[in-house]
């Protein structure tokens, strides 16, 4: 047999790829969305402490939030997940029982909360000192000024990063399949490989792949268009010129001086 | 202009030291505004009056010294309740980016004064109304000119009618041709019996709108009087250096 067609087949089989595309759409597509933007849902608020821990003028939440980044942004996420997944079980078991389910969501969010941390600490230090004056001069208080004024700018301007994150979420969710999920709990990439185990066929492994690609491609480009947008600013009416120089109803007079 | 007249008060500021470390940029500044009275603030940069508006609201604490809203001293109060009370415009407008010229509006009203949706909405139409911008509610600072901006600014202090306002440079950073419309919406104020504190470099604004101009240098106001005084008859010879610079 030619060694070419082999190959071929190794990873092309139709019939392998249908065979696993209804347990891939069914069940790995919606767990590996769920693994995903729930941990990025959860990494986010998380995320956000620890930035506002790292910008705090005290070290006791200074140090802590820098101690946690450097931690989970350092330990490879296969060992995060382990840890977590099989540290936290005796934990887990008393509060959903024998599900891993659950810690993986922990073990990606508090993965993600390390990267996103630094993420939005950038984008609220990029926001000019003068809106917190102008927030403060309001009478805002400085935690007021943080929620309403600065933070939302600071976070709008890193969602290109906040992007890419949620890019390396659906990734790494496939990470979780160490945990032993159940049938019903297996995301894209356990279901490719149990096929692929299963025939010795990788067709199913790469039609995994594809799915992978079809979420993150899109978003890729996503990122690079709000990079864009938000470099140029919103495509809206550009600044006009103040032709009314005079307000209605004012009369430039103020008071006669002499 | 409806302005809270009523509610103006006097401004006194009494021996205001302040050092950033070995700097010292306030070295025991004096100003008296009389209640509605506006007094221009001139001197050349680096003189310590943006510093000594931001001490008057505390943005930034004095060392030592006093500021006195009708003879009570503002150090005695919460400094975000007293910063309600104070209304402040900034050279680059502070404008929040993300938000619309009305939500710059009425941010505060909502969350600071607790007015409900439509009283605030209603509070800053009619504040906008009156700078002449009704018809930029929805527009996004960065859509509108230097001039329309600073508008929107002060009508943002206004709307929580506030008791004083302070100016900083508030047309400096505008284009000559957008400088007067801010100037009319500031002259209309200090003619409403607003009390004022202008930092300005508008010799003409200082001279017709002011009832006091006072001039600083190194951090001490070293003359201050009714413009007429301060422009034809200036006593200190470092006044007169200035005023034959500027003018």
């Amino acid at each position: 047999m030619d060694s070419l067609s082999t190959l071929w087949e190794t990873f092309f089989d139709g019939d392998s790829m249908r065979e696993a595309l209804p347990e891939m759409l069914t069940v790995g597509l919606p767990n590996t969305l769920i693994l995903a933007v729930s941990a990025a849902l959860l990494g986010s608020v998380l995320g956000m402490l620890l930035a506002v821990a790292g910008i705090s003028r005290t070290r006791w939440l200074r140090w802590p939030a820098r101690l946690y980044t450097d931690v989970f942004r350092g330990l490879p996420a296969a060992a995060t997940i382990l840890l977590i997944g099989v540290g936290l079980a005796p934990l887990g078991m008393e509060i959903w029982g024998p599900n891993p389910y659950p810690l993986g969501v922990l073990a990606l969010s508090l993965i993600a909360a390390a990267y996103l941390g630094e993420i939005f600490r950038a984008g609220i230090l990029s926001v000019e000192a003068a809106q917190l004056e102008g927030a403060r001069a309001l009478g805002f208080s400085w935690a007021e000024s943080m929620r309403l004024v600065i933070i939302p700018q600071g976070v709008r301007r890193v969602l290109p990063a906040w992007v890419n994150q949620l890019i390396a979420l659906i990734k790494d969710s496939s990470l979780v399949y160490f945990l032993g999920l159940l049938a019903s709990q297996r995301e894209l990439f356990r279901i490719g490989q149990d096929y692929a185990a299963n025939t010795g066929n990788q067709s199913a492994l790469l039609l995994a792949g594809l799915f992978y690609l079809v979420l993150t491609v899109p978003l890729t480009h996503a990122v690079n268009w709000l990079d864009r947008r938000l470099r140029q600013g919103r495509p809206a009416a550009p600044p006009e010129p103040d032709t009314d120089l005079t307000p209605a109803g004012v009369t430039p007079t103020g008071r006669d001086p002499r | 202009m409806t302005t809270s007249t009523a509610t103006s008060v006097s401004l006194a500021v009494r021996d205001v030291h302040l050092a950033f470390g070995a700097h010292r940029v306030l070295r025991g500044a004096d100003l008296d505004v009389a209640r509605g009275g506006t007094a221009c603030v001139i001197g050349p940069s680096g003189s310590g009056k943006s510093t000594l508006l931001r001490t008057i609201n505390r943005l930034i604490e004095p060392d030592r010294g006093d500021v006195l809203l009708d003879g009570r001293s503002v150090l005695r109060d919460d400094p975000d309740a007293l910063r309600q009370r104070i209304g402040m415009v900034f050279q680059q407008f502070n404008l929040f980016p993300h938000l619309s010229v009305l939500r710059n509006v009425t941010l505060a009203l909502r969350k600071l004064k607790k007015l409900d949706e439509d009283e605030a909405v209603a509070l800053a139409r009619a504040q906008l109304d009156l700078v002449g911008l009704a018809g930029k509610v929805d527009a996004r600072p960065a859509q509108l000119s230097g001039g329309q901006q600073q508008r929107v600014a002060i009508a943002r202090a206004l709307a929580l009618r506030p008791q004083v306002m302070l100016f900083d440079e508030a047309t400096s950073a505008l284009d000559p041709e957008l400088v007067k419309g801010v100037l009319a919406v500031m002259a209309d104020l200090a003619a409403a019996g607003m009390t004022m504190v202008v930092v300005t470099h508008e010799m003409g604004f200082a001279r017709t709108v002011a009832d006091t101009v006072a001039f600083m240098d190194a951090g001490v106001v070293l003359e201050a009087g009714p413009p007429a005084a301060v422009f034809e008859a200036p006593a200190h010879p470092r006044l007169r250096r200035f005023l034959s610079q500027v003018l």
